[in-house]
């Protein structure tokens, strides 16, 4: 028997805290397994391959300034339309993809998860995981841009990359835990209430409108920025325009109230899925 | 050591029927409620049915336990459970030792991505790690046989070659326990063949298997002992001749109550008749029980027969039913002359070739032209020897004949 000796116990009604760490260390290689699957799956047999990584947020950014700066006007701290939206689209799009696919983890793979057993929160972290290839191609693709902003043209005044800048992996991080606990819960959710599923796509399209991305969290009013700062995103997308631009909101007290909500939904939603996870194959 | 490797303890699993969606807020509120409080919902519940009911049985290290029952008897929710796919309602249950299931294969194979790729996945998916995937991919990529499609997308396999591929996989992992499901079910004979035999190697190896399968002769092949699940409960539980017996005898027609069974006891209608068939057994049975036939060399079978009158000139008529009710045997013998009391009819065989299964003796004795008694004969006769048939139900024959093979080369 030995170290190798151990004992597996199947028991009902665990408590909520139990999640299964130790299955999630053996299972490490399938979490790699599964990015590597995600990234190379998604772009075979298209032409563009991961060029369409590129092309999603720089059509999004040009559209967006055609038709929030050009036609309806609204103010982009000074900073060049273009340029202001494609910094925002960055976290921004990393946050939503994450989300949409963290949340359809468990209904989109019933059909493995039905007959075999892994660590299922291995499939949500590998989303995250390999989300962040997709958006470090976004992220280059801004910075040719940012530099092509910042050497060659008149607006190159306005952009003054500051000391924030080194925050930037961190509000990575944030916004991949953000998107992992939300996803959490709304992947629980969906079990349940498939409802979710459709409800997801808008609560996105909502989200959006209700970070500063067409627009800059300046134009909110003063005594309503707090309800603004109340979506941990908005503080993301914010500092990371900070950092870039040296214009916009950052604030440590908003920042701290932002990644403690951050740190709830991760938490309460690693639970909740942990808890729906035990028998979710019997409804789905 | 001494302690078993699976110990199920009342395990019991509860299932909702119709629609899982609630129809109301109130409901769907009621169901995120804690647990106290809604503890014994659903038992009394006209929408809700026990798939398992306090199953309980243990295994020991190195022991091949099939499990058997109808569709839906709960063997796969069992399997499920066992594996942690999904949690009981109540019970217990230890597994000491690495589990691997084996639900069904090729779980997990992404179509895109090649056979090498998969190879790796499918390892993976199934809680191997990728150093261990390493050291054996080259003997799966050989038991597969797809050494030269390892770099094409497995949409392109063959459905033959895809299910070799993952079967190659699931089979070299290493584990302790191992859970089959009805695996073999696929793929052409030959390789259901190369499975079974690596299944069997797994077995000599000493590793613990619990096998779920319908195929009644892999269970006999491979499996000490077999557990049948009937309706979520554990039905019978024992050496695997006599469980796959008695769910073969109720699974055959002798049980669905078409023939006229009799009771030699009661005797009814025959009762003042001047003979009756009173029992029957094996003489000497090597299996030690009387009704149990192991073996497929001589033996002798008796039968008991109670004369109330003497009988001049009478006939005596033998048959053997299978539990499909196709005529194995009859035979017949006349101008007996027995005097009153109890008589032993013995019958002497050089052996019983028939596949093993349930079977049933007709007896019966004509005494002045008039029947006197028949008997189709209780308890049944089960055949207990080695299969030596083909390994998939659908091609067992009638028989069960040994057969020495070779190929001659013929010079011309």
């Amino acid at each position: 028997m030995g170290k190798d000796y151990y004992e597996v116990v199947i028991q009902p009604n665990r408590s909520w805290l139990y999640v299964d760490w130790k299955g999630l260390l053996h299972y490490r290689d399938l979490l790699w397994l599964l990015v590597r699957r995600d990234f190379v799956s998604k772009y075979k047999q298209t032409i563009l391959g991961p060029l369409w990584f590129f092309l999603q947020p720089f059509l999004t950014a040009l559209i967006f300034a055609l038709v929030f700066a050009r036609g309806i006007k609204i103010p982009t701290d000074g900073l060049p339309p273009f340029l202001f939206y494609f910094c925002g689209l960055v976290p921004w799009g990393y946050f939503s993809q994450c989300l949409l696919a963290t949340s359809q983890s468990l209904s989109a793979n019933a059909h493995i998860l039905g007959k075999v057993y892994f660590p299922r929160l291995v499939i949500p972290l590998s989303i995250v995981i390999s989300n962040v290839a997709a958006m470090v191609i976004q992220l280059v693709t801004f910075l040719s841009f940012y530099f092509y902003f910042k050497f060659f043209t008149p607006a190159s005044s306005l952009i003054q990359p500051n000391e924030f800048l080194l925050l930037l992996p961190f509000l990575f991080l944030q916004a991949a835990m953000l998107s992992l606990g939300f996803g959490l819960w709304i992947a629980a959710l969906t079990v349940k209430y498939r409802d979710f599923q459709h409800l997801v796509g808008f609560l996105t399209q909502l989200w959006m409108y209700a970070t500063p991305i067409i627009y800059p969290l300046s134009v909110v009013p003063e005594r309503l920025r707090w309800l603004a700062v109340l979506n941990p995103m908005a503080v993301i997308v914010e500092g990371f325009r900070y950092g870039f631009f040296g214009v916009g909101f950052l604030d440590v007290g908003y920042w701290a109230v932002s990644f403690g909500m951050t740190c709830f939904f991760l938490v309460s939603g690693v639970l909740v899925f942990n808890r729906v996870e035990r028998t979710f194959v019997d409804t789905i | 050591m001494s302690k078993p490797m699976i110990e199920v303890e009342n395990i019991s699993k509860l299932y909702r029927l119709g629609e899982v969606k609630p129809r109301t807020l109130r409901e769907a509120f009621g169901g995120w409620r804690p647990r106290g409080r809604s503890k014994d919902r659903g038992s009394s519940r006209p929408d809700t049915f026990w798939a398992l009911k306090d199953v309980s049985f243990s295994v020991a290290r190195g022991e091949v336990v099939g499990l058997i029952g109808k569709n839906g008897a709960g063997k796969s929710t069992l399997l499920k459970i066992l594996s942690k796919i999904t949690e009981p309602a109540s019970g217990l249950a230890f597994l000491r030792g690495r589990v691997s299931s084996l639900l069904e294969v090729g779980t997990g194979f992404h179509p895109e991505l090649t056979g090498r790729e998969n190879i790796y996945l499918n390892g993976a998916v199934l809680g191997m790690r990728r150093r261990e995937i390493g050291r054996k991919f080259d003997q799966i990529a050989a038991f597969a046989e797809v050494e030269r499609f390892l770099d094409t997308p497995v949409k392109r396999y063959s459905s033959g070659m895809y299910v070799r591929l993952a079967f190659a996989v699931a089979a070299h992992l290493e584990s302790e326990i191992l859970f089959v499901d009805e695996v073999l079910a696929v793929g052409d004979s030959a390789f259901q063949k190369k499975c079974l035999g690596k299944i069997g190697e797994v077995v000599e190896r000493g590793r613990t298997v619990l096998f779920v399968s319908h195929q009644l002769n892999q269970i006999r092949r491979l499996c000490h002992r077999t557990i049948w699940l009937e309706g979520g409960s554990l039905k019978q539980i024992g050496s695997t001749a006599d469980v796959v017996g008695a769910y073969e005898l109720a699974m055959s027609s002798f049980s669905n109550g078409s023939d006229d069974r009799k009771d030699p006891s009661t005797n009814n209608g025959f009762g003042r008749l001047a003979a009756s068939f009173v029992g029957w057994q094996i003489l000497e049975p090597s299996s030690g029980k009387p009704q149990v036939l192991s073996t497929e060399g001589p033996f002798a079978v008796k039968m008991a027969v109670r004369f109330n009158k003497p009988v001049r000139d009478g006939h005596h008529g033998i048959a053997l039913w299978n539990g499909d009710g196709l005529l194995i045997w009859a035979w017949a013998v006349g101008g007996l002359s027995v005097g009153e009391g109890l008589h032993e009819f013995v019958y002497r065989f050089q052996g019983l070739p028939v596949r093993p299964g349930v079977y049933r003796w007709q007896a019966s004795f004509y005494g002045g032209g008039k029947l006197l008694d028949m008997w189709y004969c209780l308890p049944e006769l089960v055949v207990a020897t080695e299969p030596r048939t083909h390994f998939r139900d659908e091609w067992t024959g009638v028989l069960n004949l040994p057969c020495d093979f070779c190929v001659e080369r013929v010079t011309q």
